[in-house]
């Protein structure tokens, strides 16, 4: 069997820190769990440096280190945190090179998580770098998807923003477009609702649907093969995004893409526009296969 | 304090200074159309701190600094050919092929890093490299910019880490023209000290600033210096005639060699305004 997601990113990180002699930067890295198990059990002398609670102030220093031409690895647990540690990313590393050529590469780990954990905590907001100019924005879900990412930034000079979920830690396996055939109806689905895509899509297929399934690596720049794009418009009832996201930002944007390139009315799905609480009747969960379906037979119906 | 080092610090203030009356000037006349920020009244901090680091301690810093460091730039050898041209707007010479204005001045031979626009981020972002690279570096920052919260973190970060950075507050008292007074009951040295971190309140005057050579690059320090704007908090206007001039004070204790100095860079900087004026 191959490697979890999870057992691949530790390997990356310590690979950066033991042979790139790279950096990894974040709070409470060493604490229990070790971000759920994808860092190793390496400390400052090894590169891992813990920052101070300053949230604000820490993302500026992880963006000075990557002046120095260190290409660090910022990890920010949980994704909401970045209301407050973005700042100095998207207003300095992601300017620098083109206002003074002077490259300032910083790969952020946002690690997404929803569920009974509040309005910060939870669920991924990658749509809150996504207006910046400057950077990249990725959503890897597999192992190898996560390896050529890492291999990308290696190569590159800007900002990263690295959309992770807890919930792909355990995923082994790669997933795989279905766009092949004349298709009713195409799921593109980001991130962690690439999962429930894949539910969504077997439970319409019994119902005699053909769905296709388009999946999202690349937020921005966006990328999506040719062969996708002829899938959407050769589809009956046209497409969905699905994100774990609040629809207003990536996932609307997107679908305004999507439409201007294949002519066919592409719907959104994601966060309610609401603020998640704690118990599970006022959560404000990503899009769930049931919804998933609801959602496909009343485009397809009406 | 010896005369020959005052007077060396002296050209290099004197070099900011014609620097600025220029720029003033020339904002006034409208041929500079961006925002500008001057330092004149300040530029023996600069000066000052250049002489000691690049030409006594022979030590090349990293420097961050932030809007107002015209004189920076200069004083640490930055090229006046390229910040005339990034004022005016010449595309092809500036530094930053007109992307960095009066306030965001890069440069790779002085191992200057740009400033992005909000006030202090400087502070972290200086941390950082310093923490990374572990070679000397100098932060600047107003006295304004010392109250993002930002900076507060920033400054215990690099005390904790025992980084070999020196912080410059820039104290003119001013934010726009809200004096500090009004915004805190606090001093930045004292939060300095708080964080463990060597922490002094000063005034301008080059005597003053060589006093704490010693303790440069060895660990985190920072001085709170005391100083004066002569001009608006932007472009070309001035806010009293009663504000105490450091240069003009330099200048009487120095005597005719200083006069010199200041005639000669009266006319070469003049010059070498008006020559890429005619470029215009």
């Amino acid at each position: 069997m191959g490697k979890t997601l999870r057992e691949t990113i530790k390997e990356i990180i310590k690979n950066h820190l033991k042979n790139k002699k790279g950096k990894v930067f974040g709070q409470c890295l060493t604490a229990v769990g070790w971000v759920g198990g994808t860092l190793p059990e390496l400390y400052e002398k090894d590169g891992m440096i813990e920052l101070s609670m300053a949230d604000v102030a820490s993302g500026g220093i992880v963006t000075g280190s990557a002046l120095m031409n260190e290409k660090p690895i910022y990890v920010i647990r949980y994704q909401g945190f970045n209301w407050y540690n973005a700042p100095m990313i998207v207003n300095y590393a992601a300017k620098s090179k083109e206002i003074w050529n002077a490259p300032c590469p910083v790969f952020v780990r946002g690690i997404g998580m929803e569920g009974g954990i509040g309005p910060v905590a939870g669920s991924s907001h990658h749509s809150l770098y996504y207006r910046m100019p400057g950077l990249k924005i990725v959503s890897p879900m597999t192992p190898n998807e996560y390896k050529k990412i890492y291999n990308s930034f290696m190569k590159d000079d800007e900002v990263y923003y690295v959309s992770e979920h807890r919930g792909s830690f355990n995923n082994k396996i790669e997933l795989k477009n279905d766009i092949k055939g004349k298709k009713d109806f195409v799921i593109i689905a980001i991130s962690i609702t690439r999962f429930e895509a894949i539910k969504a899509k077997e439970l319409l297929e019994k119902k005699g649907f053909k769905i296709g399934i388009i999946n999202i690596l690349w937020i921005k720049p966006f990328k999506i093969s040719k062969a996708s794009l002829k899938c959407i418009i050769n589809s009956k009832f046209g497409g969905i995004i699905l994100d774990d996201d609040y629809v207003d930002g990536i996932s609307n944007s997107i679908a305004n893409k999507l439409n201007h390139l294949t002519n066919k009315k592409i719907f959104t799905m994601g966060l309610s526009n609401k603020s998640a609480g704690f118990h599970k009747k006022v959560d404000n969960l990503p899009p769930d296969t049931k919804q998933i379906v609801k959602k496909v037979i009343s485009i397809i119906k009406n | 304090m010896h005369k020959k080092l005052r007077i060396k610090i002296f050209e290099k203030a004197s070099l900011c200074r014609h620097f600025e009356t220029n720029a003033y000037k020339f904002s006034e006349k409208k041929l500079i159309k961006i925002p500008i920020y001057l330092s004149a009244g300040q530029e023996f901090i600069s000066a000052s701190l250049a002489t000691i680091i690049n030409d006594i301690c022979k030590i090349k810093p990293l420097i961050f600094a932030q809007h107002r460091c015209h004189s920076t730039y200069l004083s640490f050898g930055g090229k006046i050919d390229n910040l005339i041209a990034e004022l005016l707007g010449n595309y092809k010479l500036s530094n930053t092929k007109g992307m960095g204005g009066s306030a965001s001045i890069y440069s790779k031979k002085i191992n200057m890093f740009g400033h992005d626009g909000h006030m202090g981020t400087q502070v972290p972002i200086g941390v950082g490299a310093c923490f990374t690279s572990k070679k000397p570096t100098i932060v600047f920052m107003g006295d304004a910019s010392a109250e993002e919260d930002y900076v507060l973190g920033a400054l215990g970060w690099a005390a904790t880490k025992k980084l070999p950075i020196l912080f410059i507050v820039e104290d003119n008292n001013l934010s726009i023209l809200t004096e500090k007074k009004v915004r805190r009951n606090w001093n930045m040295h004292d939060v300095a000290k708080s964080f463990k971190m060597k922490g002094y309140e000063l005034n301008d005057s080059p005597s003053e600033i060589i006093k704490y050579q010693k303790f440069f690059f060895k660990e985190p320090m920072l001085l709170n210096i005391n100083t004066n704007r002569m001009f608006w908090h932007s472009g070309a206007g001035k806010d009293s005639d009663q504000i105490f001039d450091r240069y003009l004070n330099e200048k009487k204790i120095l005597g005719k060699e200083a006069e010199k100095i200041d005639k000669k860079f009266n006319s070469t900087i003049k010059k070498k305004w008006e020559k890429h004026l005619e470029k215009l």
